[in-house]
């Protein structure tokens, strides 16, 4: 049995699924933090899969696939802008604790209709 | 990437990132998250993608997450009590998360092209990095300027929201 796309696909969209359900059912802000993290790895996994699954050939180095850069590079990225965003995340939320004394979201209910 | 590995590591990561969620104690949540990154990382390995493989291990499992985990212990967060569950929150959110799950799995079922093989590579694809080297540099080399922005712009809003008082 070889692997497929699929398979990847399929552990990609778990992982988000994972990360979506932690994001609905806790109320603790950290965790939905990290759960932010496991949905952009969800996207990583497809996205890698993708670039190696449509591989490019090089006009000059002849009939030599390659996987597809533009995608890894994209990943490189989300990795990036995922680590600014965790800083400036944690802050915020170290930011409230001093204010609140909670990282609870249901106590976090000043806008709250 | 033998089946049996991509078995081993993809269950690895999907078990932990399970744990992530279910476990009480956040410093248990952030470890948790560490071995499921290693995992996906690993996979990543599977896909001969080593540089983004490597930067997995280092920016992720090591940076982000000892970010994370000393945050959680500069707040000193205890194990949450229980608190009463709000049914309806929770109803709520498995129901949209087993109908994505079951919306993905009709869509990869009809999705004929994506149960075909890997198709084989070359062999020149140990010089992975200089390959993303080139194709970051030369074909997306405005948005890596971009990024450099921002990480700054980032960097001043820490600095600025960790001041004592905000004015």
């Amino acid at each position: 049995m070889t692997l497929t796309l699929n398979h990847y696909l399929l552990v990609s969209g778990l992982l988000f699924a994972i990360g979506f359900a932690g994001v609905m059912l806790r109320r603790n802000i950290i965790i939905i933090f990290m759960c932010l993290e496991l949905m952009l790895n969800a996207a990583n996994l497809s996205l890698v899969a993708f670039s190696r699954f449509n591989l490019t050939l090089q006009p000059n180095l002849g009939p030599n696939p390659l996987p597809n850069y533009n995608g890894q590079v994209l990943v490189f990225f989300i990795i990036t802008v995922a680590a600014a965003e965790v800083a400036v995340g944690l802050a915020i939320i170290v930011a409230l604790f001093r204010a609140r004394q909670s990282t609870h979201v249901e106590d976090i209910n000043s806008l709250k209709f | 990437m033998s089946p049996f590995l991509f078995y081993l590591f993809a269950t690895m990561t999907l078990i932990f990132g399970v744990a992530v969620v279910a476990n009480r104690n956040p410093v248990a949540s952030a470890l948790s998250l560490v071995v499921s990154f290693l995992g996906l990382a690993a996979l990543f390995v599977g896909l001969d993608a080593y540089f983004i493989a490597v930067i997995q291990v280092l920016v992720y499992a090591g940076a982000i997450m000892v970010l994370f985990l000393f945050i959680i212990m500069l707040l000193d967060l205890k194990a949450e009590e229980r608190r009463k569950l709000n049914l309806v929150t929770f109803a709520g959110g498995s129901l949209v998360t087993l109908a994505f799950i079951a919306q993905l799995w009709q869509v990869l079922r009809k999705f004929e092209l994506g149960q075909t093989a890997f198709p084989p590579l070359s062999e020149r694809t140990v010089d992975d990095v200089q390959n993303v080297g080139k194709t970051l540099f030369g074909t997306h080399n405005l948005p890596f300027q971009v990024i450099g922005v921002l990480i700054l712009v980032a960097t001043i809003g820490v600095v600025v929201l960790s001041k004592r008082e905000l004015k």
